[in-house]
């Protein structure tokens, strides 16, 4: 347990220092939301419509710029060498590093949610309802992205293929967290349904993430 | 405890680097890999700590602890530094030291003894390259394993640094320890010499 809560606070500190990936996703964030509206223009029950859409599509695209470099620094700088030599299970290692990433660069997200949501003119309770699908999808889009990441490692300059490898495993993720938002604010279906079915992704990302990032690394070490 | 290879090959990016290496190694002794650049020195000590995988042959490993494998018993100081320039330099250390785990020492102390103490605060980022390596050595220190795999291991450091590397080597052979160093330059140690390659 040391070792993983040390790899955790060793990643989140570098990830809030100055140059860290942290502040880049939650600009990104900002950026592309505060910009729709003025491209979509004044409509407020359009703007009502597609929020949570948008404030999805930019926490997913948010996520996918900082994950590149969740393997990539620690294999230029040599530290993934020792972290794949050490006594410490890989795919433990693995999810330290996914959650400590999520931490750092998705939990911000969903605390940038409620300012954003007034720009796309949702009331409490839709913003409320976003916030808590961004808070049990983004789990899953970091920890399916790791599987790119891990990749990309391996297969060197992998940071396009990154985006190629996960945004297929993130359309269901996309699907099932705007769904599960616009059954709250337009109806007619269910909330729970979606949100079970989202929240079965990001468990069964959990369990396979570690995996099948760690055998990545393992095989395509050189 | 015996570290020994039989007849390895190793091939990277579809060419064959070396085949049929046989090494031996035993606690207390050091074994220099010589051989001109390309040869495959860096090579054979990935494949002792198991970031590589041998198209041929076997490596093994007598007595030592039974419950760990060979690249959980063994220090691996490469060309990068596994430094963070944003962390501090006792960020760095403590890092590693909480990480690998093990017998640690105290991290400070290994600072001290490679001679970087007073730069403890600083930001990794504005270490010299001389400072960079002796940090790295500061974790062979910090975090005890019976087997080091060196690779060209006093490469930027100033003579002081390498009269108190030869020291820490003898240290760390005379506990029982086992080298294993890819190097260019002479060890400052009795070590059995391996040669890879040609000869240049």
């Amino acid at each position: 347990m040391t070792a993983l809560s040390a790899l955790m606070r060793r990643d989140i500190r570098i990830a809030l220092r100055v140059g860290g990936g942290a502040l880049i996703g939650v600009l990104f964030f900002l950026t592309v939301v505060v910009l729709m509206p003025f491209a979509i223009g004044p409509d407020l029950p359009l703007l009502k419509r597609l929020g949570p859409a948008i404030l999805w599509l930019g926490a997913l695209l948010a996520s996918l710029l900082t994950l590149d470099r969740l393997f990539t620094a620690d294999h230029d700088d040599g530290s993934l060498d020792l972290i794949v030599m050490s006594r410490t299970p890989l795919e433990l290692a693995c999810a330290a590093k996914a959650l400590a990433h999520w931490i750092a660069a998705g939990l911000p997200l969903i605390v940038a949610t409620p300012v954003l949501g007034l720009l796309l003119n949702l009331d409490a309770e839709a913003t409320a309802v976003v916030a808590l699908t961004l808070l049990v999808g983004t789990p899953a889009l970091t920890f399916t992205g790791m599987i790119g990441a891990a990749l990309a490692v391996t297969l060197h300059r992998g940071g396009l293929l990154l985006a190629v490898l996960v945004l297929p495993l993130s359309v269901p993720v996309l699907i099932f967290g705007v769904a599960a938002s616009q059954a709250v604010i337009v109806g007619p279906t269910p909330f729970g349904t979606p949100f079970s079915i989202l929240c079965a992704i990001s468990l069964v990302s959990f369990v396979v993430g570690p995996f099948a990032a760690a055998a990545s690394l393992k095989h395509g070490l050189d | 405890m015996r570290l020994s290879g039989r007849g390895l090959r190793c091939v990277r990016g579809g060419r064959e680097v070396f085949s049929g290496l046989d090494f031996e190694s035993a606690a207390g002794e050091a074994l220099a890999v010589t051989g001109p650049n390309g040869s495959g020195k860096t090579s054979l000590l990935r494949l002792i700590a198991g970031l590589l995988h041998p198209a041929g042959g076997s490596i093994e490993l007598a007595g030592g602890e039974t419950e760990l494998t060979l690249p959980e018993q063994a220090h691996y100081l490469g060309h990068r530094d596994a430094l963070k320039p944003a962390l501090s330099v006792m960020e760095n250390l403590s890092f590693w030291r909480d990480f690998l785990g093990g017998e640690t020492g105290d991290a400070a102390q290994s600072l001290a003894r490679v001679g970087i103490d007073h730069a403890a605060h600083l930001p990794a980022g504005f270490l010299s390259a001389g400072q960079r390596r002796r940090l790295s050595i500061a974790r062979l220190l910090s975090v005890k394993r019976p087997i080091w795999l060196l690779d060209e291991p006093t490469t930027a450091l100033d003579v002081a640094g390498q009269a108190v590397f030869v020291g820490l080597m003898r240290e760390h052979l005379s506990s029982g320890g086992m080298i294993i160093a890819a190097t260019h330059a002479p060890l400052g140690i009795e070590a059995k010499q391996l040669r890879i390659g040609g000869t240049a």
